[in-house]
């Protein structure tokens, strides 16, 4: 029976109530999630990103949480969903991409690896260290001269009695310089891709912070330099040798991108909200103009768009029927959405908008990484054609 | 040791507060949360459990959807909860929600029991003394700091001029206030967890406390009227050429607030 009930009032900040669409659990996971980034993160962050560091500490902070490698399950780790790991990248995201990347590398890109191709024996001793944020970990597969094009690594591997031996350098890797262990991926002679880890103390290691970086600068990227590093048989992951193997982990964190870029996109929604109700020009708040309104309808619809795609995403991952192609559109449409957002709010600030006293450059900067790192936006667009037309338009 | 808290759904800090003109209960429709100074009884609570051992159970008084808030709490790491939720218990006052509380912490038979010292919403800030009337039981409240050796119970209680330090033979009741820790962030898993730990819901009757004892009915004190708050009063600006201060001082002194 229809039956007339007033509809609830409409929030601003949850325009369509996706709210409505997540459970008791998934909500409170996301409330302990944004609640750690209000009071840990954002009374630091634009500090941490000013200097250009990344407290390590924060691993402690987030272990603690468990959020280091949720989407896992056994060797003490917790299976979450699928939601509750977008969830969890949407609000460490809307803190800082920075802090969202360093989870999601040791989480999808060195925990999951072991996780999914590792040996019994790798995954008893790495994952609940790993867990806990004792242990560190980072993912080297982009090289100097290949990025897109993984397949072009030169990083190599060569077989001595039960080592092997590493030569070759990776670049841009996020965590680099503060990680206990790195998932090295190198190519042997036989044409094999075999993932390494690589400890921190391996002769003939090193990882050199890369600085200058005007983007993601609250968050660690490093070179790393293998010159004859000797690695013990028993550190190579044994499941997987060709290139499959990085770019199923490159999957798992891209989709935390997909919710994560989101995350981005509200954080700075809800400052030029702010912002506009606030600051009065020619004699009213700028939100009374037109322009600005318009401005503001256009960042409500991608938000609220962008958040449908990714949890519809992760609802398909959590029952099993998501492909790479769909990641592939997601993290395409995201991306694009929160810099259309983050931009767009950045000009409701003024000037204002480039200072790190609000949240909105920071983003805006953050998201020029994010558009390029876990395949770049016009990668994703040939994948997307690709599942579209049967045709590679890759090479 | 079994230690039972006594933990209040609130509207959310950042809600609007509303009281109903026709019921004159505040509305409690809006977001919800569990009363800050609750978290920090049972991040003790917990404390205490971790360093010796033992259950932490929490208990409610309110509407069937307070078990929302109480997860966050058992997400936090307590045992078990118990939320007596009754139509009739709708309006109870202080007299009757101490006899609810009381019946309910008598069925628990806890060693210790903790309480927030005031709530956000309410702001008595007395239940927990009219509970432990009714229990007979000792009672330290505004306690900065909390001690036991499982017979006896110390609490730094903080008072104007500094501290006093009080003991009581166990079972005792304590009222915490927010200045004693800082309450943990749950953790993935104990959100995970929260939801299949025993949560149980009572109604007056399972309590053996009568209909006419509890709610409106029961209560002693009557709501006669509503009214907002008096608009603040007019403001001075004083423009400071040298002389601030002293109008100031004049001013606070005029109005024997000084
Ligand atoms: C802050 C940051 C952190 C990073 N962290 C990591 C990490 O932890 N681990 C890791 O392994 N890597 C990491 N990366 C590297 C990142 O994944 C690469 O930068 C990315 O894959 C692109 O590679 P590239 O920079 O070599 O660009 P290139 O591959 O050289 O691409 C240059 C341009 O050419 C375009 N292009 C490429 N192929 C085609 C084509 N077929 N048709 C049309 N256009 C094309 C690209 O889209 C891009 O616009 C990180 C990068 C950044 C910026
Ligand atoms: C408009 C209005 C008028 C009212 N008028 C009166 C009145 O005139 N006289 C009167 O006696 N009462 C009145 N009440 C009711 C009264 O506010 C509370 O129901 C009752 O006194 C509980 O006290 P408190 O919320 O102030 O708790 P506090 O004493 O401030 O709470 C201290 C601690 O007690 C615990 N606690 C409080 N409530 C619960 C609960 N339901 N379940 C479990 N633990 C709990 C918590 O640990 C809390 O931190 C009124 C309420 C309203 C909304």
């Amino acid at each position: 029976m229809a039956t007339t009930t007033q509809a609830p009032a409409l929030d601003p900040l949850d325009y369509l109530a996706i709210d409505s669409l997540l459970d008791d659990e998934e909500r409170a996971i996301r409330d302990t999630v944004r609640q750690f980034v209000r009071e840990y993160v954002l009374p630091e962050v634009a500090d941490w990103f000013e200097r250009g560091v990344f407290p390590r500490e924060i691993f402690a902070e987030l272990a603690k949480l468990g959020l280091l490698g949720m989407h896992l399950d056994g060797y003490g780790l917790p299976g979450a969903s699928a939601v509750a790991y977008g969830l969890t990248c949407m609000e460490l995201e809307a803190g800082d991409a920075g802090v969202r990347s360093a989870v999601s590398v040791q989480g999808s890109l060195a925990m999951f690896p072991i996780w999914k191709f590792g040996s019994e024996e790798q995954k008893e001793r790495w994952l609940p260290p790993m867990h806990a944020g004792e242990i560190i970990g980072c993912f080297g597969l982009t090289e100097p001269d290949a990025g897109s094009d993984p397949a072009s690594m030169r990083t190599h591997a060569r077989r001595d009695g039960s080592d092997w031996i590493l030569n070759g350098a990776k670049m841009w890797i996020t965590n680099g310089t503060i990680a206990d262990m790195a998932i090295v991926w190198a190519r042997t002679d036989e044409g094999r891709i075999h993932g390494f880890i690589v400890e921190k103390d391996m002769p003939g290691f090193s990882a050199p912070e890369i600085h200058k970086k005007l983007s993601l600068r609250a968050s660690v990227t490093s070179e790393l330099v293998l010159q004859d590093v000797r690695v013990p048989e028993e550190n190579r992951l044994p499941e997987v040798s060709t290139l499959r193997g990085p770019l199923s982990c490159l999957n798992e964190a891209r989709f935390g991108i997909v919710f994560g870029a989101v995350g981005s996109g509200r954080a700075c929604f809800e400052a030029a909200l702010e912002y506009a109700k606030e600051r009065i020009v020619f004699g009213k708040p700028i939100a009374a103009y037109q322009l600005t309104q318009q401005k503001l309808a256009e960042m409500a619809l991608e938000l609220n768009r962008g958040f449908l795609v990714a949890l519809h995403l992760g609802r398909m991952k959590d029952a099993g029927t998501l492909r790479p192609e769909h990641v592939s559109l997601g993290k395409m449409g995201n991306v694009r959405g929160a810099i259309e957002v983050a931009r767009t709010a950045r000009t409701i600030l003024g000037a204002n908008g480039v200072t790190l006293e609000y949240p909105v450059i920071r983003h805006v900067n953050n998201l020029e990484s994010v558009l390029t790192y876990e395949g770049t936006h016009e990668v994703h667009t040939l994948v997307v054609g690709q599942a579209l037309t049967g045709q590679n338009a890759f090479r | 040791m079994k230690i039972a808290v006594c933990v209040k759904q609130v509207p959310d800090a950042t809600a609007a507060k509303r009281i109903d003109p026709e019921t004159k209960r505040l509305d409690r429709s809006g977001e919800a949360a569990l009363n800050a100074t609750d978290l920090n009884a049972v991040e003790e609570a917990i404390r205490l459990k971790e360093a010796q051992g033992g259950e932490v159970v929490l208990v409610s008084l309110g509407p069937e959807r307070a078990l929302e808030s109480l997860r966050k709490a058992l997400a936090m790491g307590a045992d078990r909860a118990v939320l007596v939720a009754d139509e009739a218990a709708a309006g109870s006052d202080l007299v009757a929600t101490s006899r609810i509380l009381a019946a309910a912490l008598e069925r628990e038979q806890a060693d210790l029991v903790l309480f927030g010292q005031a709530s956000s919403d309410g702001d008595g800030a007395v239940l927990w003394a009219a509970v432990a009337d009714r229990l007979r039981r000792p009672l330290i409240s505004q306690v900065a700091a909390l001690t036991t050796d499982g017979s006896t119970v110390t609490g730094k209680r903080q008072t104007e001029h500094g501290y006093d330090t009080i003991s009581a033979p166990l079972p005792a009741v304590v009222a915490v206030s927010d200045a004693i820790n800082e309450p943990r962030y749950p953790s993935l898993k104990g959100i995970m967890g929260a939801k299949s730990k025993p949560q149980e819901t009572l109604s007056l009757a399972d309590l053996g406390v009568d209909a006419a004892e509890a709610g409106e009915a029961g209560s002693r004190t009557t709501v006669l009227a509503l009214g907002p708050p008096p608009a603040r009063g007019e403001s001075l600006k004083i423009e400071d050429d040298g002389s601030a201060a002293q109008k100031i001082l004049d001013y606070l002194v005029e109005r024997r607030l000084l």
